[in-house]
């Protein structure tokens, strides 16, 4: 195991990175891939589990229908070819999570081939050209008791829970992915960042990488620049996070970068990536490769999805989020620039929900993107899991239009709302938050304020208008800021008989 | 006549007239165990009460006037390698020793539906592998005609109970012969249905595309009963046809030949062959004319490479069926001293808990899947067994069905082809091609080998779906031969 | 020459998890070899053009639709557990990483 590094942009002026993705995207089905099994993620151990799931003598598997339609449809959305005739092959090897010692998984048939996606890094397009995305199931999950470090290594023994084991795993395999250089990480990122929210969109899976229902591993290789000769590729695996895609692969760019330049060479192997650290470690070595002797599985039958259904599934796939992103931009009028900034923030899906719900793009982007980004990043929570609507966002936005609230009684408004004080109007209320516009009422303040402020109000007599601020700034102390400043204004020029 | 000499469709006529109870008839079949079990050794588990209690609850289901099929009441001996929730569940392996499944198999569950008690679990070769049932890890089951002799296999307790009037029923499974050839040597009835026409789930794989449960019975009626009782569409096996049970009963009961067309499959005769089995086989043929078929000879070459493609593709998927047994979730667990890792618990445990044959066809099965042999064993295989249907399916559009013996000797005598493992496998010489096309087949008792008065049996095969076709052609044979010999050729047996 | 040897048999044992002795390798070494051999006449069939089985019968598409079904209890599940700790199943030690 090395820990030698070479920094990422040495690494980069005599090497050039080849990139290959495997990402494997839990589906979001109600029940397993091959069993009535709940998916339910959390629940106490061993409670989702079946004659099936758990590989008891004599069960037997059956295919999932909508998980198969799922596959297909990430297939299409993936621009890629669909399958007319495929089957499902036995992947075998023994694993104590894996309860038949064998993988139910698709071998050289996948249901869906020879696809792509665009993604964008800094303006640029790239081309990420998608190899196979395939159907099989999930394992179950170890804990290692004893030993120093609750890992794997060291520990007395483990203990199983086959809650997960069986849950439909949809797996994407790039091709490799050449030219993508010192953006490499940058390119991995946008990548999966794209994978995820074309989940989304289709609704297949919750995607939530911190639960493990998105899980990437990471191929890297370097070749000496001038070469065509692509080097040995690492894999790396527990990549769990868009933040560690981009470190995995700058942490295996440098540590590569390191050993060739050392004239050492790239085991093929398998490696971890630690996320307190940001590096990798070496796993079990591919050159001892496992022979999983694959073969067709007998237990289901051929698949071979009707091409007039798939024909019916691709029209009916929802606009895919890059498309939708190019639309909105124009819809709005938004930089490259802002677009990527609410991208990033993940802000667009509630953005466009707050338009939809009537507030204008401009102000729908201030808010999400203004106070409320920054109270997300203050709890350090993300902006769609804060405790208000776009509804709530809309509203307010009218509420700031028809002349009811200003902008920092807006804001209390949102804080009542994120407090849980209820709707923006029960805020309004509970608080008092309505501007003060009878002219009555506010006259009498402005009475009030000119008495007290004579100097003042003697020097905007005689011709100073700019001292009117102060007074401005007076009357709204003086109703709590519920005051609308212009009408005040309007008022106190009005009564002191000056005229701008 | 005593209740254990009646057939199941009599005990199902008297249990449902009320002359009789579910309990008294499931007593009498206990108390004929008890008697002979010491000899035969055909069943693995009997728990009196819990078939007792079966049969206490199917009397009053009648009671309460649940309308129940025409077996109901009636007991049969079930193979140990259907899950039972009430029974321990073994295979035939130290592996699964005292395993108490938390559900029912589909066929389980349908005999308990159809009113059926189970008398018990019976002996087969281990995970079903074998032809004589001497690879039981809990010792071999006696054929009832000749206890030197072995009674079949795999499912050798099934085929010993019914015939030592045990059970009048029993379940088989059939991955190459394994219902035919026991029902051959112990000369009883046995049928492997259409693959997929009955279902595998909670039946312990052995070869998943090749296994098929059936019945066993003392004539063929009764297996046509049993047949129609447990079979049909099982949305829980993804291999299940999803297509009518063919009308077994009916065709059982017609047993009419006339303008039949019969093929003799030629490869399945001469060498190799007993000349007391071919001698029963030839008049069966003649017997069939005479009844009215029109028979002819039909050469199926390829039926030669069925054996050698049986023992790739078989042992290659229970290599992998078998991988579960691991010692980790249930089973057997061996050499778990808190120092060895998982992998070496597995490895000792798997050592201990498989027999010799379990272990050699899962080295095999392994082997012909290993990258860089694949293609030439396995795969080689799969081809060969296109071929095969391919012959069967031209044959077929000759012929109705085709017959040949049901296995080349009689019963052999137990230990004589032990460790000699090729020589076994030639017992299931004629049975196997049907397994690999998916096929129905049937054997039909024909008589007495001149050699050793020991049983042979008459094939019966027909194509997917077409099991009436062997019922109908077994029923003929059945009824012209018992009215030759005065009765079924089981009054032969001797006495226990 | 023989089609297998006695450590590509001491292979195979590894691959399928069986712990074989000495004596025992030489033994299966013997039968497997037998065996293959004999197997082995499945290349005599001429079967180029022939697409291979791996099913008894050309069926297809067979779903099931996605809904939940009961599972077993956690006692059921466990009930024939040789080790149990937490509701878990209770292993030896892992020594590889998973593949
Ligand atoms: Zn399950």
């Amino acid at each position: 195991m090395t820990t030698t590094k070479m920094s990422y942009d040495e690494a980069l002026d005599r090497f050039e990175p080849v990139l290959g993705l495997e990402t494997h995207v839990e589906l979001g089905t109600a029940s397993k891939m091959f069993c009535g099994c709940r998916t339910m993620f959390g629940a106490p151990p061993n409670t989702q589990v079946c004659p099936t799931c758990l590989a008891l003598p004599g069960s037997l598997p059956v295919a999932n229908a909508q998980a198969i339609e799922s596959t297909i449809r990430i297939g299409l959305a993936l621009n890629c070819s669909i399958a007319e005739w495929c089957r499902f092959a036995r992947k075998n090897y023994f694993y104590p999570d894996m309860p038949k010692n064998y993988q139910i998984s698709q071998y050289d048939e996948p249901l869906c081939f020879d696809g792509y996606i665009d993604v964008e890094v800094d303006g640029e397009t790239v081309r990420i050209e998608i190899e196979r995305v395939h159907l099989e199931e999930d394992t179950g999950k170890s804990t290692h008791v004893g030993g120093a470090t609750g890992r794997i290594h060291g520990a007395d023994y483990s203990i199983v829970d086959y809650n997960r084991a069986g849950i439909p795993l949809v797996e994407i395999v790039t091709k490799p992915i050449p030219g993508a250089d010192r953006l490499a990480p940058e390119v991995a990122r946008a990548y999966v960042t794209e994978l995820r929210e074309i989940m989304r969109s289709l609704g297949v899976s919750d995607v939530r990488m911190e639960e493990g229902s998105l899980r990437c591993d990471v191929n890297v290789s370097l070749m000496p620049r001038g070469s065509s000769e692509w080097g040995t590729r690492t894999e790396t695996k527990n990549v769990n996070s868009l933040r560690s895609v981009e470190r995995a692969v700058r942490s295996e760019i440098e540590r590569q970068g390191a050993v060739l330049a050392d004239g050492g060479r790239i085991v093929q192997e398998t490696r971890h990536f630690h996320e307190d650290t940001g590096t990798t470690t070496s796993g079990r070595s591919k050159e001892e490769a496992q022979d999983y002797r694959y073969f067709p599985e007998p237990d289901l039958v051929p698949i071979a999805p009707d091409p007039a259904w798939v024909a019916e599934l691709k029209a009916a796939l929802p606009e895919l989020p890059s498309v939708k992103r190019k639309r909105l931009q124009a819809e709005w009028g938004l930089s490259d620039l802002d677009m990527q900034a609410m991208h990033n923030a993940d802000a667009i899906d509630l953005v466009e929900a707050t338009v939809a719900a009537g507030a204008p793009a401009a102000d729908a982007r201030k808010w999400w993107m203004g106070e409320l980004a920054r109270r997300a990043n203050e709890s350090g929570t993300a902006l769609a899991e804060l405790p208000i609507t776009p509804a709530h966002i809309a509203r307010v936005t009218e509420l700031v239009a028809s002349g009811a609230l200003n902008d920092k009684l807006a804001r209390e408004v949102l804080e009542g709302v994120l407090n849980g004080e209820g709707t923006p109007d029960e805020v309004v209320d509970k608080r008092g938050l309505k501007i003060v516009n009878d002219e009555g009422e506010l006259s009498a303040i402005i009475d009030e304020v000119l008495a007290a402020n004579a100097d003042a109000a003697e020097k905007v007599r005689s011709g100073k208008i700019a001292a009117v601020g102060a007074l401005v700034g007076g009357v709204m102390k003086a109703s709590r800021g519920k005051a609308d400043a212009a009408r005040a204004r309007v008022l106190i020029l009005e009564k002191l008989g000056v005229s701008e | 006549m005593s209740l254990i000499q009646k057939s199941a469709a009599e005990l199902g006529a008297l249990v449902a007239a009320g002359e009789v109870s579910a309990v008294e008839v499931a007593e009498a079949h206990l108390d004929r165990i008890a008697e002979v079990e010491p000899k035969i050794n055909a069943f693995l588990h009997v728990d009196r009460e819990v078939t007792l209690g079966q049969a206490r609850a199917v009397d009053e289901r009648l009671r309460s006037g649940e309308r129940l099929g025409p077996l109901a009441g009636v007991p049969i001996a079930h193979k140990d390698i259907f899950t039972t929730r009430d029974m321990p569940t073994t295979a035939a392996s130290r592996i699964l020793e005292g395993w108490r499944p938390p559900y029912d198999a589909t066929v389980t569950r349908r005999l308990r539906e159809a009113g059926l008690v189970i008398l018990g679990k019976t002996n087969l070769d281990e995970f079903a592998m074998g032809s004589s049932t001497e690879n039981s890890a809990y010792g071999p089951t006696r054929n009832p005609w000749d206890l030197d002799k072995i009674p079949g296999g795999s499912s050798g307790g099934s085929s010993a109970a019914v015939a030592a009037y045990q059970a009048p029923l029993s379940t088989g499974t059939d991955t190459g012969g394994s219902i035919r050839q026991p029902a051959a040597v112990t000369g009883i009835v046995g049928m492997k249905p259409t693959y997929g026409g009955s279902s595998r789930y909670g039946l312990i794989a052995f070869a998943s595309s090749l296994d098929t449960p059936g019945p066993f019975a003392r004539n063929v009626l009764d297996a046509a009963l049993l047949h129609e009782a447990f079979s049909g569409h099982d949305p829980l096996d993804s291999t299940s046809i999803d297509a009518p049970v063919p009308s077994v009963v009916e065709a059982a009961r017609q047993g009419d030949v006339a303008g039949l067309r019969v093929g003799v499959v030629k490869e399945f005769g001469g060498e190799g062959f007993q000349p007391g089995v071919q001698a029963r086989f030839n008049e069966a043929v003649a017997l069939l004319e005479s009844l009215g078929a029109k028979v002819v000879e039909i050469s199926c070459p390829s039926f030669a490479t069925a054996l050698p493609a049986y023992y790739l593709i078989a042992p290659s998927e229970c290599s992998s069926n078998l991988a579960r047994f691991d010692a980790m979730r249930y089973g057997l667990r061996v050499g778990d001293d808190g120092t060895r890792s998982a992998e070496e618990v597995m490895a000792l445990t798997r050592a201990a808990g498989f027999g010799p044959e379990v272990k050699r066809r899962i080295m095999l099965g392994t082997y012909a899947l290993s990258s860089g042999y694949y293609d030439a064993y396995y795969g080689q295989a799969q081809k060969v067994r296109t071929v095969i249907a391919r012959e069967f399916e031209a044959a077929y559009h000759q012929v109705d069905v085709l017959i040949s013996p049901t296995t080349p000797t009689t019963a052999f005598p137990i230990g004589e082809r032990a460790d000699d493992p090729m020589a076994m496998y030639l017992a299931d010489l004629c049975t196997i091609p049907s397994n690999l096309a998916g096929n129905a087949a049937i054997s039909v008792p024909c008589g007495l080998a001149d050699e050793d008065g020991l049983p042979v049996g008459l094939q019966i095969m027909a194509p997917v779906l077409g099991d009436d076709r062997c019922y109908r052609v077994a029923a003929a044979v059945e009824k012209a031969l018992e009215s030759r010999w005065g009765g079924p050729l089981l009054k032969e047996a001797p006495a226990l | 020459m023989s089609a297998i040897t006695r450590d590509e048999v001491a292979h195979l044992a590894r691959l399928s998890r069986l712990a074989l002795t000495d004596d025992e390798l030489d033994h299966y070494a013997t039968q497997l070899d037998a065996i293959i051999e004999s197997v082995a006449k499945v290349a005599e069939v001429a079967a180029e053009d022939v697409p291979p089985s791996s099913h008894a019968l050309p069926l297809t598409n067979v779903f099931r639709a996605d809904e939940v079904r009961q599972s077993l209890t956690p006692e059921q599940a466990l009930s024939g557990a040789p080790a149990v700790e937490d509701d878990r199943f209770r292993v030896p030690r892992i020594l590889g990483e998973e593949a």
